[in-house]
């Protein structure tokens, strides 16, 4: 099948199988590795993406769902070489070590504040429910979200 | 003349962000499934779904077949391949051949037995379907207590008890510690089996350079070295012909402290196809098959006299091992011996491990390898203790703590603590949570029918592995410090981080001691065609070993440098400082990026002295450290549901000199996380055929964000003299200290209903069915 999607301000069109997840065609066919695959049963959140400015899990559509639509991956996030605020921020508060779960964690929690502009830490952690990381226990990605919500109020 | 600009401040100890974000926040690092290569197939393994069974046959024929496939192989293909390497020896141990493809048996449900080769992954995974096994299936056993019963089925036919081995270890005089007791107190504690569960499966790219005879491995391992030379071994290749990369890696926590029969595999069809093979493992599979953690079931005995003084602990540990020993699998339990004391003085102890034999993935290193289990059972026995003696649980734990002025304090189980102040952690701890006032809070919400707990623990470890004698592999670590003749630096460890911030803490004691821009440093690790040979990151090591190497590097570039600087200043009365050799007489400098060019146009060399300015040093430590601290939780239990919420969680921890708060703070984080995991939610479930009932992140529950409650972090700071940097290590730290202190607090709250112990994880449910059963 014959999909066209754009992706980080780009446009690519591709003959693909319908099976196909998105999360394998963003990673191999697009080559963009950023987001990353944890589980590949839409648990761990680590291949989030944004699609039509909603985050989605891409591991739990398939590449034809996304025909027509505009996706924002990881790489998509930095525009002219200056980061993100909410890449800034997980740099400055220490959101990553291994970073395995970091473009996911970082793109559910860039949505947390387009959604809600000031949240609070409980909504912050129930926003990032379906985003798992094993390395920081969480409270540093907490205080990365927390400080780019203030850094985007001042 | 003085040129360039020196870096103003030290950089040690200050809270800087990360020198390895930039790629990991912007989604441009390499983990092992981004790369990609010309030729390159996929790998699928096909796996028994029988924890035992006898294969008949396996026809491959339609397999083989299917469009796309390049090649299937099975056991007898790999037969020739070494076993599946134990790092690990023990007197009389038993070790089974471990094939990396079965042969004619599978021993745990996840035991490869075929790999079909493809040029894609979904046409890899559509083959594999078709692969016909015919299974004589056999009765497994998964438990093992059950195991060691009579009768039970045999894990290894030709051991028909599921011993692997017995050890036995004692110190001082136990039996008249027992005879002098007021009191025994005994309990049978279990430390389950739990799934590691690292966000980056493992995975393995492997590409055969037939010309150049040459393997190139690219693994998610912490032990790039350890693994060229095991599998170079495995695969009958010469150990400089393999080449392992461990490129990014996304979390270990042990489950990569080792060799795997992937790994050795992928090198086998690459070399057979000769083209480059990428194996990526799948969360169920990584659950299956990638090894899991802890496993005891431990009977404890504590002696005391009724005022509180510990006289002897007597310790008996069935360890659950799987049917396998990956790399360390047996030696992991004798960690436990090692610190089943605690911080306590007594010098009579007695230990016996039984390790048992089970059709299960293999038990090895994970976060806290053995000590979470000793901390978790003496700390658990001192409040057992406390409670019958009806002692609060911070005086006990005072008057048996080994005493600052004991130092160095040599243990009944072999090891010299190597500095501590065991009560400072602890005070400052209860100051923290306001201990007096807590307490009576707690009276009060008692009256009020409340579950209000308060619980501690009081932790030491064994950190920084190690001293090479007491080690499987060698426990130094090396580095090589070079400076270019631009004079830009770049430090080569034989540490392997992968997550724990080494680019940035070694670069800050580089910055430091050369007195350069930390921006003109660059860490590289992990790949043995760049670094020398090194040991690799686990037991809290990379910092307080593989930085001291650094450091001791540092030193002897430094001497260079000074002996280049007077020659060039014409003077040998010069001091070294802020990046500049400096006459002492004329007060005439030149900076380091001067006297790298110089070292390498190498017009006029100092007497006895080469060109270029490099330096590798091989550190051995004397001695591990003991890092050490305490943890307070404070939980309500409701009534209702079961469930427990954390309301507090204060962490002192006392890791010797800390290099960058931020980082230490993240690890002390995350090794919470996992503790809480363990006393909360995890485990993993075996039925009695062997089949692993939490296959999936969707069964085994991993803390989420909105289930950890915030830590506060805080710490005492004791330096230890086992290293010039004075640091301990920190990575397990976290794990260690967690477990008892929450189960503590869970008891605590459920006390008034004569709860005396909890095993974990503690689920509302199990927690309900006691509340409940109390009430009628
Ligand atoms: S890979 Fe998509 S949620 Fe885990
Ligand atoms: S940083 Fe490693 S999983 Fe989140």
């Amino acid at each position: 099948m014959n999909i066209t999607t754009h992706i980080n301000g780009k446009s690519y069109s591709h003959d693909v199988e319908p099976r196909l997840l998105l999360i394998h065609y963003l990673r191999e066919v697009v080559g963009l590795t950023g987001p990353h695959i944890g589980c590949e049963t839409s648990l761990c959140g680590a291949c989030t993406v944004e699609l039509n400015g909603k985050a989605v899990k891409s591991c739990t559509m398939f590449a034809v769902q996304a025909d027509g639509a505009n996706v924002v991956t990881i790489e998509g996030l930095a525009s002219n070489g200056k980061l993100h605020a909410m890449q800034e921020a997980f740099w400055n508060e220490h959101g990553a070590q291994c970073g395995f779960c970091t473009p996911g964690m970082i793109m559910a929690s860039k949505q947390i504040i387009d959604r809600n502009p000031n949240p609070t830490e409980e909504e912050i952690r129930h926003g990032l429910e379906g985003n798992i990381c094993r390395c920081t226990g969480y409270q540093h990605i907490v205080n990365a979200v927390k400080a780019a919500a203030k850094a985007a109020g001042v | 003349m003085a040129t360039t600009i020196t870096k103003p401040e030290t950089l040690v100890g200050k809270r800087i962000r990360r020198r390895e974000d930039p790629r990991l926040i912007t989604g441009t690092a390499t983990y092992v499934d981004d790369i990609k290569m010309p030729g390159m197939h996929y790998a699928t393994i096909v796996r028994s779904p029988h924890a035992a069974a006898r294969i008949r046959s396996i026809n491959t024929k339609k397999a083989a077949a299917h469009k796309g496939v390049i090649a299937v192989f099975t056991g007898k293909d790999t037969q020739k391949v070494g076993p599946v390497p134990c790092g690990a020896s023990l007197p009389g141990l038993r070790v089974p051949h471990h094939h990396i493809l079965a042969m004619d048996r599978v021993y745990f449900a996840g035991h490869p037995v075929a790999v079909v080769v493809a040029t894609d992954r979904y046409v890899a995974a559509d083959a594999a379907d078709l692969i016909e096994v015919d299974w004589d299936v056999l009765p497994a056993v998964a438990d093992p207590e059950k195991a060691l019963a009579k009768g039970a089925p045999a894990v290894h036919p030709e051991w028909p008890d599921n011993v692997a081995f017995n050890y036995h270890q004692e110190g001082g005089n136990v039996e008249k510690a027992f005879s002098e007791a007021d009191v025994v107190v005994k309990q049978r504690i279990t430390s389950q089996r739990l799934i590691p569960t690292a966000m980056e499966t493992r995975g393995v790219v492997a590409d055969w350079r037939p010309a150049d005879r040459q393997l190139n491995l690219y693994s998610s391992t912490q032990i790039p070295h350890l693994m060229r030379t095991l599998v170079a071994q495995m695969l009958g290749l010469e150990e400089n012909r393999l080449r392992v990369v461990a490129p990014e890696v996304g979390g270990g926590f042990g489950s990569k402290l080792n060799v795997y029969a992937e790994e050795a595999l992928m090198g086998f069809v690459a070399m057979k196809i000769q083209q480059p093979v990428k194996w990526i493992e799948s969360r169920r599979e990584n659950f299956l098959c990638t090894i899991h953690g802890r496993g005891h079931v431990d009977h404890y005995e504590v002696a005391a006299k009724r005022d509180g003084t510990i006289l002897g602990i007597k310790l008996h540990i069935i360890q659950d091992l799987g049917a396998y020993h990956q790399l360390l699998t047996p030696a992991i339990p004798t960690l436990s011996v090692l610190m089943m004391p605690g911080l306590y003085k007594t010098q009579n102890v007695r230990a016996d491990i039984v390790g048992v034999f089970t059709n299960c993935v293999p038990t090895d290193a994970y976060r806290g390898a053995g000590r979470p289990e000793a901390t978790h059972g003496i700390e658990r026995m001192v409040d057992v203790l406390a409670a019958e003696l009806k002692m609060d649980p911070a005086e006990i734990r005072l008057k048996n703590f080994v005493t600052k002025e004991q130092f160095p304090f040599p243990t009944a189980t072999g090891l010299t603590y190597d500095s501590g102040d065991y009560a400072a952690p602890l005070k400052k701890a209860l100051d923290i949570v306001d201990y007096q006032n807590l307490r009576n809070e707690q009276a009060q919400a008692r009256k009020q029918g409340k579950l209000m707990g308060i619980g501690m623990s009081t932790y030491g470890e064994i950190c920084a592995f190690g001293p090479s004698p007491a080690t499987p592999a060698g426990g130094w670590e090396s580095a090589t410090v070079k400076i270019d003749p631009t004079g830009k630096v770049t430090v080569m460890t034989g540490a392997s981080p992968h997550g724990q911030g080494e680019e940035t803490t070694f670069a800050q004691i580089a910055a430091d001691e050369l007195g350069v821009n930390i921006d003109d440093i660059l860490v590289l690790h992990g790949d043995t065609a760049v670094v020398q040979y090194g040991i690799g990151t686990f037991g809290s090591r990379s910092t307080a070993v593989g930085g001291t190497a650094v450091y001791f590097a540092l030193q002897d570039l430094k001497a260079k440098i000074k002996k280049f600087g007077a020659m060039l200043l014409g003077s040998d009365d010069v001091s070294f400082s802020g990046g500049q050799v400096i006459c002492n007489k004329t007060g005439k400098s030149k900076s380091i990026q001067e006297i790298a060019a110089a070292s390498y146009r190498a017009m006029k060399l100092p007497p006895n002295t080469e060109p270029g300015l490099i330096s590798t040093h091989f550190w051995e430590p004397p001695n591990f450290t003991f890092p050490f601290g305490a943890h307070i939780v404070v939980t309500d239990v409701d009534r209702d549901t079961g469930a427990v919420a954390v309301r507090r969680y204060v962490a002192v921890d006392d890791c010797g000199n800390i290099l960058n708060p931020l980082i230490v703070d993240g690890q002390i984080h995350g090794g919470v996380a996992q503790g809480l995991g363990q006393a909360l939610w995890e485990q993993a479930v075996y039925d009695d055929n062997g089949q692993l009932v939490t296959g999936e992140l969707m069964d085994y529950a991993v803390p989420k964000a909105h289930m950890m409650p915030r830590i506060e972090s805080d710490h005492t700071t004791t330096p230890t003299s086992v290293n010039p940097l004075g640091v301990k290590g920190v990575g397990e730290a976290g794990t260690i200290g967690c477990s008892p202190a929450v189960v503590n607090s869970v008891v605590d709250a459920l006390a008034p209903l004569g709860v005396k112990h909890l095993d974990m994880p503690m689920t509302p449910e199990t927690i309900w069915k006691l509340i409940a059963r109390s009430k009628s």
